[in-house]
């Protein structure tokens, strides 16, 4: 791709490639310019931030951590509540991906293909065409009564509703995720397992799932991603201020604190957290799921 | 979970090395230990259920446990749901109550039809849905064409463009909020510095600009998305056809024009339909920079059908809108679909 370097090179200084560097580097900025705007904002206090150029570091007589601390107090629970959401729903949609996967790959039958097509199907199904029957639903299941007997999950009924709901609607993309992965297995390998007398269950137990570790990586990664980001589902089907997940009080604090960009900024960075940081420590296996999408 | 699965559908013999509990089979004799290939079975038990055996051992039954579960989840709460949804669009259900499905007609979409408010925002999705589509695919084949160049720091710069991809709509509407500030946000901050203040517009009040200042945010969020599929597809094109179109004397340009980008057909379809159906449903961030009730120059069917259904309580004319967002993802999806299935891809 780069052969002119070849060339280019014997002639001392390689301007092409200087050029190319800068319009990376020009990129990366345009790319982090709303980060690092929004974090120095973070940092200032409000006759700073007004008074100031947004991406220079805050000056000494403006810098505060207040922001900070009010972010959080603010967003605490629904740190909590997201996090009681997100771990199960992404886990649950992950087996039952796994599940699906091999059931509609390694195991091959008749008919299969309408299955798959109303799984890859699933994954572009707005959500807006949902939601009317989806409040309805959980209205009729009752779950609060359901659960009545015991107060602590009945007290959580809306976010179970959305554990259910997400996992449903995690499952297509992620059965995608890893039936791309379960069709590179050797079928030899599986065939010789078979002739050995082993079950569909039992090579799945004993084969498929000892090879699935990366691509249950790459699927929990990208699912609590999606999860934890999640507005409108919280927003339609979560009714008790005490189930809030965090995107909603996020956008609550936007909407109360109209001016007050650096608590804002704060707060975008507090709910932002643990999915930045998912992303630094794991961000090639981010890339592989959000690739799968295709 | 694995003895569950066995004693649920009656499936799994026995490992040989383990004295589980001995399952039934479809009620012939409680010996669980029937072994095709030989075992301790007697001849008139083998004859005797051979054919059920033979059912269970079949494939498609062997697979039922694995796919079936997670198939209906998704035939309730996807496929259902849209079909309920379609009823409840022919009812007249608004307000507190039930919906009454005695009474079926197309009241609702007739109403739509004459609802002004309706086309406009149908035609902002659609500038929004071309529009955001066709800039984001450009900059994300370009950004692809640039890290393909055998750079150093080619892991940094790619996870500094996908970025974004990774943060939540709140999060990105509430840092474009603060970027398109008129005053003392970074756009206009820098406008002015370039001697550029004419065009320190506000962008996101500007009933002119909003849509398009959506549409520049979108873009810097769903690029690096791109980026990442055009430079799969790049990395799959053989290296011998750069080298070929080199020894030809074509020039850099010349060959991405010619020779690579009509290769990257399959990347761009899919990626396509990706950022199509994403423009229709496009919620969340709209949401949270406009509210429920954006105005005429940024209202889009998903965000009207959230304010019909969820805060007017129309829900039969919310559920239209709804079933409309569908037929438009399935006149995406639909012939994508076909087209894999077509090529052999499912």
């Amino acid at each position: 791709m780069s052969s002119q370097t070849a060339n280019d090179s014997t002639s001392g200084i390689d301007f092409q490639r200087i050029g190319l560097y800068a319009v990376l580097a020009v990129m990366a900025a345009f790319y982090l310019s709303p980060l690092e705007s929004g974090l120095m904002t973070a940092f200032k206090s409000q006759e700073a931030f007004i008074g100031s150029t947004p991406f220079v570091p805050p000056p000494p007589s403006g810098f505060t951590v207040e922001p900070w601390f009010e972010a959080w107090s603010r967003l605490q629970l629904g740190v909590f509540n997201s996090l009681l959401l997100a771990i199960p729903a992404t886990a649950l949609s992950a087996v039952f991906g796994s599940l699906a996967a091999y059931g509609l790959t390694n195991v091959n039958w008749r008919g299969q293909v309408a299955v798959i097509v109303l799984f890859v199907a699933g994954i572009f199904v707005p959500y807006q065409s949902v939601l009317v029957p989806l409040t309805q639903f959980w209205t009729m299941v009752g779950l609060d009564e359901i659960l009545a007997a015991v107060p602590m999950l009945a007290e959580r009924s809306g976010l179970i509703e959305l554990i259910i709901t997400h996992t449903a609607y995690g499952i297509p993309i992620c059965t995608i995720l890893f039936r791309s992965y379960y069709a590179t297995i050797d079928p030899e390998m599986l065939e010789a397992a078979r002739l050995d007398g082993a079950t569909v269950a039992r090579i799945y137990w004993k084969i498929i799932l000892p090879l699935s570790v990366p691509i249950f990586a790459v699927t929990l990664i990208y699912q609590f991603t999606q999860i934890w980001n999640d507005l409108l589902f919280a927003l339609v089907l979560l009714t008790s201020p005490g189930n809030q997940v965090v995107t909603l009080s996020l956008n609550q604090l936007q909407g109360s604190m109209v001016q007050q960009y650096n608590l804002q900024m704060a707060g975008a960075f507090v709910a932002a957290l643990p999915t930045l940081v998912v992303y630094v420590l794991f961000g090639e296996q981010f890339a592989e799921g959000v690739a799968g999408e295709t | 979970m694995r003895e569950f699965i066995f004693r649920l559908f009656g499936r799994g013999r026995r490992p040989p090395d383990s004295d589980g509990d001995a399952r039934t089979e479809g009620g012939v004799g409680a010996d669980g230990q029937a072994r095709t290939d030989g075992g301790t079975v007697t001849k008139e038990q083998t004859v005797g259920r051979s054919r059920v055996q033979e059912a269970l051992d079949s494939d498609l039954v062997g697979s039922l446990p694995f796919w079936l579960p997670p198939a209906l989840l998704i035939g309730l709460f996807v496929y259902g749901a849209i079909g309920w949804n379609v009823l409840i669009s022919l009812t007249d259900w608004s307000g507190l109550g039930q919906p009454d499905y005695d009474s079926l007609s197309f009241a609702m979409y007739e109403e739509m039809l004459s609802d002004p408010t309706f086309w406009t925002a149908t035609q902002n999705t659609f500038v929004l849905l071309i529009v955001f589509t066709a800039v984001t695919l450009l900059l994300g084949l370009l950004l692809a064409i640039l890290v393909d160049q055998k750079i150093r720091f080619e892991n940094t710069f790619r996870t500094i463009y996908l970025l974004p991809m990774s943060l939540s709509f709140v999060v990105t509407a509430i840092f474009w909020s603060w970027m398109y500030n008129p005053e003392i946000g970074l756009i206009n901050v820098g406008l002015r510095s370039l001697g550029l203040d004419f065009l320190a517009y506000a962008w996101l009040s500007d009933p002119r600009f909003s849509l398009g200042a959506v549409i520049f945010a979108l873009m810097w969020q769903f690029s690096g998305y791109c980026m990442v599929v055009y430079l799969a597809g790049l990395r799959a094109i053989p290296t011998e056809q750069y080298e070929a179109a080199r020894t030809d004397g074509a020039s850099t340009l010349r060959m991405y024009r010619r020779v690579i980008i009509p290769q990257l057909r399959a990347s761009t379809t899919s990626a396509a339909v990706v950022l199509m159906v994403f423009a229709l449903k496009a919620f969340d961030f709209l949401f949270v920079l406009f509210g429920p009730t954006p105005g005429p120059s940024t209202d889009i069917l998903s965000v009207m059908m959230f304010r019909e259904a969820f805060r007017a309580t129309n829900w039969a004319y919310g559920s239209a809108i709804a079933t409309v967002l569908f037929v438009m993802a399935l006149g995406v999806i639909g012939p994508y679909l076909y087209l894999q299935y077509s090529r052999g891809d499912l």
